[in-house]
């Protein structure tokens, strides 16, 4: 009886491992997005070369 | 046994936490953009670009929150050249929409597209030209 309680313990334990990883894994990583969109508005809006227009001014 | 039990909970919670953990520090990392969907959009949005500045200068068109433009003061614009901004403003948010889409396929969550598209919004908006114009919320406009 206590073993069978034991092993419901351990499968409680490990199923809420299991979804901690699910959890985070599905969690949108909003700095990297920021960091992505960022990179990709300079490249379309070409604000890096305006950066480097004004330091060779 | 119920000691046993309370250690080996004990440790699976540690082990809970450092996964977390482990996790978190690896998401901090970047989201992959370098595909080559993702950059054959880019060089058209650069491309178009060209064209609309003019019209973000003038106000004709508009940065919205959801990460589109739109069509903000067709007065702006001479009514002869008015359907081709029209058709620019479409293609733009045609492509912007296949971005954020790609983004989240690149990345294998495609049920991130809509926090993708939010996050352009604002990013957009952020780095907006002094003068261009983007929307607070709805049907309310300002000027950077």
């Amino acid at each position: 009886m206590k073993k069978n309680l034991f092993y419901a313990n351990l499968l409680v334990a490990f199923v809420m491992f299991l979804s901690a990883c699910v959890t985070i894994n599905i969690y949108f990583p909003a700095a990297a997005a920021e960091k992505a969109a960022d990179k990709i508005i300079e490249e379309v809006w070409q604000l890096e070369n305006e950066k480097k227009e004004k330091k060779s001014d | 046994m119920i000691k046993r039990t309370i250690y080996c909970s004990l440790l699976l919670l540690f082990l809970m936490f450092a996964s977390i953990l482990l996790i978190s520090r690896v998401q901090a990392a970047n989201l992959e953009i370098n595909t080559p969907a993702i950059t054959s959009i880019k060089q058209s949005m650069q491309s178009r670009h060209a064209q609309l500045v003019e019209h973000y200068d003038s106000g004709a068109v508009g940065l919205t929150m959801d990460g589109m433009i739109t069509m903000r003061d067709a007065n702006a614009v001479p009514l002869a050249k008015r359907q081709s901004v029209n058709s620019l403003v479409s293609a733009e948010n045609q492509d912007r929409n296949a971005l954020y889409r790609e983004i989240a396929r690149a990345n294998n969550h495609p049920e991130w597209e809509s926090q993708i598209r939010s996050t352009f919004g604002q990013r957009w908006i952020n780095m907006a030209r002094p003068g261009w114009w983007y929307q607070t919320n709805h049907n309310s406009w300002a000027q950077k």
